[in-house]
């Protein structure tokens, strides 16, 4: 596969998959507020999907559309993080993952404006204010979940502990990276780290959370190895294409 | 990036521990002052704020927000509405309805 339709993928999977287990909490959300924040959220990200796979349909260039690869792909083809695949579990789990990615991602587009490549850098600009608002919003959630009662310590404490070994991943970088790297279409991921840490850490302070010692990793994801919760999430999302080929609605 | 230190989760007196209500005001892209849109709850101001982004400015109504907790408003009560209000209803000369307002004066 191209190295460039390969890394297109992985962005829109990123934001498809992050998107779905975003729209499960409609209509659970723990306040009425932030059930509808969160499914802006989660509209935000489709949105980016919706870009970032139709750009995958023409660097392809096989007649396929956005809605084929949303839909229509097997569990392996994806190459989102494994992060973003993991269980909503509590309020507090699903605010922790999403700050951990939205800090990475926010950097990530800051980088990737300056893209050689004219519709990653155009994607990328567009995505890049409302992901600033992600992190605000997540961002926030940690520290006020982290420095509130002793629970909802306990339960960001925990969560982060539990995330934490899908964190590494976000920097996986290999051949494809590489090559596009020295394109000038992407940054080096693994520049990424530092000022991703910065964020992490000054957060972390506010919420009196411990950042986790343990350094566990996982990675799999943007191979297409993944854990055992999308292929949940793929019989779910791809239930009515599946059913009712060609449907629309 | 925008945050704040010693963010509690405060709960205020009410016996349900509900978080206190907003009223929320918003102006729009062409408006000249903000207007009320509906209220809302949440711990404190800043929770207010971006809650008020998530439900009242989505389909781009506006690019101020303002929120003011409703415990801090002070209301007339209806029942001196009578005596508050009718009197005016009289008093047609309060109008400056009996001027030629010159041209090219706008937004009278």
């Amino acid at each position: 596969m191209k190295p460039l339709l390969e890394y297109t993928l992985r962005l829109g999977d990123d934001s498809l998959i992050l998107g779905h287990r975003l729209s499960e909490w409609c209509g659970h959300g723990p306040i009425l507020e932030e059930d509808i924040a969160l499914t802006n959220i989660a509209l935000d990200f489709v949105g980016q999907a919706t870009n970032f796979l139709d750009y995958a349909a023409v660097l392809e260039g096989q007649n396929r559309t956005a809605d084929d690869f949303a839909f229509l792909r097997f569990d392996k083809d994806y190459k989102n993080l494994l992060l973003v695949e993991q269980p909503n579990g509590d309020f507090g789990v699903t605010i922790v993952r999403q700050f951990l990615f939205d800090a990475y991602r926010k950097l990530l587009f800051e980088k990737l404006v300056n893209s050689k490549d004219d519709t990653i850098a155009g994607i990328a600009e567009k995505s890049l204010k409302e992901t600033k608002y992600h992190l605000r919003h997540s961002s926030e959630w940690v520290i006020r979940l982290g420095d509130g009662t002793e629970e909802s310590n306990r339960r960001v404490q925990d969560a982060l502990n539990d995330l934490w070994r899908y964190t590494d991943e976000l920097f996986y970088s290999d051949e494809v990276d590489a090559e596009l790297t020295i394109q000038g279409i992407i940054p080096d991921l693994t520049s990424l780290k530092e000022d991703w840490l910065k964020i992490v850490d000054e957060v972390l302070t506010l919420a009196k959370i411990e950042k986790p010692s343990n350094n566990w990793k996982f990675q799999g994801g943007r191979i297409g190895k993944h854990s055992e919760h999308l292929g949940f999430i793929l019989t779910e999302l791809q239930f009515m294409q599946r059913a009712y080929p060609n449907m629309q609605w | 990036m925008h945050m704040q230190k010693n963010k509690k989760l405060k709960t205020n007196k009410m016996s349900n521990n509900e978080w206190p209500l907003w009223e929320v005001f918003i102006r729009s892209k062409q408006g000249l002052n903000h207007k009320h849109v509906g209220s809302l709850r949440a711990s404190d101001e800043v929770m207010a704020i971006e809650n008020a982004r998530d439900v009242y400015t989505r389909r781009s109504e506006g690019i101020s927000i303002w929120v003011v907790e409703s415990n801090s408003v002070f209301a007339s009560d209806s029942s001196d509405a009578d005596e508050f209000f009718e009197p005016a209803d009289s008093k047609i000369y309060r109008h400056p309805t009996f001027y030629d307002v010159p041209d090219g004066i706008e937004h009278m």
